[in-house]
């Protein structure tokens, strides 16, 4: 790790400006940041560390709406009774990412700002049209996701809150990595209010993305027969030592097709 | 030891002690090395090639020398009078001549051969600052095309890596009557062929290399703490063929050690550099290797590719095998390297039967990759795989059962000798066959096999029946074929004035709990309480000799040199009592803790003897030195021949490939046990590892830019606690014939006989949709590769 500057505000508004005035990285629950610093592949000048704001913390159910902390440690959504009531699959996804210590340090609001292809959150928000809400706006879950590790975030934005419609019924299938247990293909199925079917896929491309065949075939029969006969194309898929885009391709249709047993 | 001092060994030998080292290790106050700091001391970063194959056409590194908090900085031109590191085994060719063997040098001399060969040894008052000055280093490489793939390696044409091995070729090697093996063939009724790739895997202990090197300049001595198997064969080969150092003047320790697996047996570049600067800048160098260094740069392990053929009669009796293996040797050889796919390979490759003609010619190939070496079966696992895996297809092809043909052909009478060099001393191989098939529950497996069809799941049912050569080794038969080294081992048995014991063994304990099963053997004989036995390991300053601890050696040798101590400790007792019992020598008998005269109630307690020996007032000084504290030297007189049949159950989801162990019985003949419960561990452990070469654990780098592509736990697969099922192991008992233990060694088993079990149960799980063969690791998407495949996609 290179040396770095530390610093610690106590309100949003301090944050803001010693990112801005520094040009310095937001440091969430650091399960990715500081490793990458480890191997010194990425050289913050200065860290602000939010873990002192009080406005980024907090589950609560408002109304139809579930809102999540940015600062929510993954372990402490899996453990939340407010989650499980409202949106149990949240739940069930926050205990399936990393690892027990993962889960006790890494953040919602730090996965989604950093968008990594195989992180599981992005899927969940995508497929709930859920709103991040930032310092300076709220952003729906269509214009976030911009590409590989690209958010629609301003250097100087900072995640305050997640904020999901509580949706009618919803389950994720992931289907790991065999090494490092990232989504080789996580699939996050939704069915919204309205009936309709929204399928987000993470982990088979540079960045999640909805799975519209899928969408269209559980519309006209929400089974799992349905999921699992979509033949979805390989294109634009990744590929690499544990999957072709082909072996993706295909586990995007056994992965939903897994949700929607769960759901059932 | 004599047979009237037996009984006593009953008491605690062959119980589950507790291991005495736990207390340490679960409270967090081990002592590894990178827990021992020297005043003044200072810290090494390694600058590594990032490439595969180039010539260094200059290293600048007057820039870094500035950089803040260096104290030093050494290449390959500092190294003046430093010798290249050794290989300690002699391969001799097919040509009659001594293999290729081209240097290895400490730090890169004009050229690097492999991503992760040292370049520059950086020394900076904290590791940070030895890492940014490194970064100041300016080297201009010239990059050379590469080679990764053996294959690739050897053909035509191909990059060449060392002036000293042209071709790329260590060796060709062979072992076997060919014209036997080639007349079998030729009346064989049938023929079973095989094409496998055993695949290389990367060790990962725990606890990665470290070293810290201090050099006292008062003393004109060396101390060098650093994470190893074996610290005395470590000084010898540094002192001796590389720093040109006086022996008596060095000493290694090898602290506690967090696993090794082989990996930690072999001089490696890294301390043998600090040894040599901790002279030139008069301070300790403390050394710790990040995990992404350990993937460069420990030797991996495995890397065959081999073309074998079984000719069987019409009943499915063996008549012979033909076997040729393309070995990767990586970059340079290593310690042990050139032994492994010949010596420790092709002398396994009758497994348990009794093939009466076997061939195998081993091709050894020179690669820009990590060198490779022994890793935990070293050499067995491999050949244990081919057997195993052919084995399994001739039977399908046949229509035999598994048992069955092997069964046929099992080795019944003992001694038997191997077309290829082994005489295996004693084992009963049906009988753990036939235990582990209880165990599995083979009988109801065909219904469970139809459930988990209604479930749409593949079930399979794979066998492994190996056979392994431990106890590593006769120094005389080792010697006639190439070691360079003796392979006895020493033991001291210090017996203090109280009547509690130290013991000094030149086997090194990295996790397998020695200092509780040594501890054991001595209490047992001398009948002293566990608690008044320690055991001490890993210190060339307090320890006579030793050849350290790898190839499931430790009990069968360490453990004999100990017992060995305990003979001559018993025989002087003997004599001390008979003077103070006022009895003939041949009168006294030794039993539950007492020297007693035979047919008498008189008798001497074995402290009180202790005590007699340390103040001899009533003593024989004439005839007897006082003290009572014996050393012993062993020397195996054949290997020893742990044998067992490993089942494994897998159930196959064929819409993800993911391969579910849901049973794996184990049924292993160790000889006789000291304490089941690390016997239990370490057959867990092995098979742990089995598990993660056969369906997970792969190294790859890529085959045109040379670059390690799995260089972490990312993208290396290594198997995990909840990926391993519970296991179902037992042990039955044939003692080794030539070791007054009765042992076998039980540390490699696992890792022997599991990959093959569970790839021949996820080649039965597949067969019915028409797979026969893949390679390892069965991953996921390999499985619903290979299932497509069958299916007629590309």
């Amino acid at each position: 790790m290179y040396a770095v500057e530390y610093q610690q505000p106590t309100n949003l508004a301090d944050a803001a400006s010693i990112l801005a005035s520094t040009g310095g990285r937001a440091l969430a629950g650091g399960q990715s940041l500081v490793a990458a610093m480890k191997l010194r592949l990425s050289q913050p000048g200065t860290l602000v560390d939010l873990s002192l704001i009080p406005d980024l913390k907090g589950i609560r159910r408002n109304g139809d709406r579930l809102v999540i902390g940015a600062m929510a440690k993954h372990a402490e959504v899996a453990s939340s009774d407010v989650v499980k009531a409202a949106l149990p699959a949240l739940a069930g996804l926050a205990e399936g990412i990393g690892d027990r210590q993962v889960r006790n340090m890494g953040t919602i609001g730090g996965s989604l700002a950093n968008n990594d292809p195989a992180a599981d959150w992005p899927a969940a928000v995508l497929a709930c049209n859920a709103t991040i809400r930032t310092n300076q706006r709220a952003i729906g879950a269509g214009e976030f996701f911009k590409g590989m590790f690209e958010t629609a975030l301003a250097p100087d934005e900072i995640v305050t809150a997640v904020d999901f419609p509580v949706v009618q019924r919803a389950a994720y299938a992931k289907f790991p990595n065999p090494a490092s247990r990232f989504a080789l293909v996580g699939v996050f199925v939704a069915q919204m209010g309205d009936g309709s079917v929204r399928v987000a896929v993470t982990g088979a491309a540079p960045s999640v993305f909805r799975a519209t065949a899928i969408e269209d075939a559980l519309a006209k029969s929400f089974t799992p027969v349905a999921a699992k006969g979509v033949k979805v194309g390989a294109d634009g898929l990744n590929s690499d030592l544990h999957g072709s885009a082909e072996y993706r391709a295909h586990l995007i249709s056994v992965m939903a097709s897994r949700a929607v047993v769960a759901i059932a | 030891m004599g047979a009237n001092d037996t009984a006593t060994m009953t008491s605690v030998v062959g119980q589950s002690v507790l291991r005495k080292e736990d207390a340490r290790f679960l409270t967090g106050t081990g002592q590894y090395t990178d827990d021992v700091s020297m005043p003044r001391q200072t810290y090494a970063y390694f600058l590594r090639s990032p490439h595969a194959h180039a010539n260094i056409d200059s290293i600048d590194v007057a820039k870094a020398k500035q950089s803040p908090g260096v104290v030093d900085i050494f290449t390959g031109a500092d190294l003046q009078g430093v010798n290249g590191l050794p290989c300690g085994w002699l391969i001799t060719g097919t040509d009659g001549k001594p293999m290729n063997e081209p240097p290895h040098p400490v730090l890169a001399q004009g050229k690097v051969r492999y991503v992760g060969d040292a370049v520059a040894l950086v020394i900076a008052e904290s590791p940070a600052q030895a890492k940014d000055a490194a970064e100041q280093i300016v080297v201009d490489y010239d990059v050379l095309p590469s080679a990764v793939d053996s294959l690739d390696a050897l053909a035509d044409g191909a990059p060449q890596i060392h002036e000293q091995a042209p071709g790329n070729r260590c060796y060709t090697w062979a072992l076997g009557d060919k014209a036997a093996v080639d007349a079998a063939f030729a009346n064989a009724a049938h023929v079973t062929k095989i094409d496998i790739v055993n695949n290389r895997l990367i060790p990962n202990a725990i606890e990665p290399r470290a070293a810290l090197a201090h050099y006292d300049r008062a003393n004109d001595e060396y101390t060098l703490y650093v994470a190893n198997q074996n610290p005395h064969v470590e000084r010898l080969l540094m002192t001796a063929f590389v720093l040109g150092l006086p022996e008596h003047k060095v000493r290694v320790i090898a602290p506690d050690v967090g696993g090794g697996f082989g990996s930690k047996i072999y001089l490696y570049p890294e301390e043998t550099a600090m040894v040599f600067a901790s002279k030139k800048i008069h301070r300790p160098i403390k050394w710790a290797a990040e995990r992404s260094e350990s993937f460069l740069s420990d030797a991996h392990g495995r890397d065959h590719v081999t073309h074998a053929e079984l000719a069987l009669d019409k009943d499915g009796k063996f008549l012979a095998m033909r076997v040729h293996t393309t070995a990767n040797m990586g970059a340079y050889l290593s310690t042990f390297a050139s032994c492994i796919p010949t010596i420790l390979y092709a002398t396994l490759l009758a497994g348990q039967y009794t093939t009466p003609a076997i061939y195998c010619e081993v091709a050894a190939a020179f690669t820009n990759t990590a060198p490779v070496d022994a890793y935990r079966g070293a050499g067995r696992p491999e050949a244990t795989y081919v057997v195993e895996r052919i084995v399994s297809q001739a039977a399908m092809e046949m229509g035999i059962a598994q048992d069955e043909i092997r069964r046929r052909n099992f080795v019944r009478e003992f001694p038997y000798q191997t077309p290829v060099a082994l005489n295996y001393d004693i084992g009963d191989y049906e009988q753990t066959l036939d235990a582990a098939m209880e165990m599995a529950d083979v009988a109801g497996f065909p219904a469970r096999k139809a459930e988990a069809q209604k479930r749409g799941k593949l079930r399979g049912l794979g066998y492994a029946a190996y056979i392994e050569a431990c106890g590593l080794a006769p120094s005389n038969i080792a010697g006639a074929l190439g070691a360079r080294a003796g392979l006895f081992e020493a033991g001291q048995v210090r017996v203090h004035p109280t009547g509690s014991v130290t013991v000094f063994t030149g086997s090194h304990s990295h996790g397998q709990g020695h200092e509780t099963t040594f501890a054991q053997i001595v209490a047992g004989r001398l009948g002293v309480p566990v608690e008044n036995v320690s055991v001490v390991h890993g210190d060339t300053g307090r320890i006579p000799f030793g050849m350290g601890t790898y190839g499931s050696r430790s009990l069968a040798v360490g453990g004999t040199a100990i017992v060995k101590a305990l003979d001559k400790i018993v025989a002087k007792g003997k004599k001390i009592a008979a003077h103070l019992l006022e009895a003939a020598e041949s009168d006294i008998e030794f039993r539950d803790g007492k020297f007693t005269v035979a047919g008498t109630d008189r008798s001497k307690a074995f402290a009180e003897i202790a005590l007699s020996a340390y103040v001899p007032h009533n003593y024989p000084l004439g005839t007897l030195e006082p003290g009572l504290d014996e050393t012993a030297f062993y020397d195996p007189t054949n290997f020893t021949y742990p044998a067992g049949t490993h089942i494994c159950e897998v159930e196959i989801d064929p819409d993800t490939g993911v391969v579910d162990v849901v049973a794996f019985s184990a049924c292993d003949d160790f000889g006789n046990i000291i304490n089941p419960m690390i016997v239990e561990g370490q057959v867990h452990g092995g098979v742990a590892q089995g598990l993660g070469q056969a369906l997970r654990e792969q190294c790859v780098y890529d085959r045109d830019s040379g670059q390690l592509l799995t260089g972490s736990l990312m993208d290396y697969a290594l198997p995990r606690a909840d990926d391993v099922p519970s296991f179902n192991v037992a042990t039955k008992v044939t003692p080794c014939t030539h070791n007054p233990l009765g042992a076998k060694g039980c540390g490699e088993a696992g890792a022997i006989g599991a990959p093959a079990a569970m790839m021949n149960a996820v080649m039965d799980a597949l067969a019915p949709v028409g797979v026969t063969h893949f390679d390892m690791p069965a991953s996921p998407y390999r499985v619903w590769n290979a299932i497509r495949a069958a299916h007629g996609h590309a």
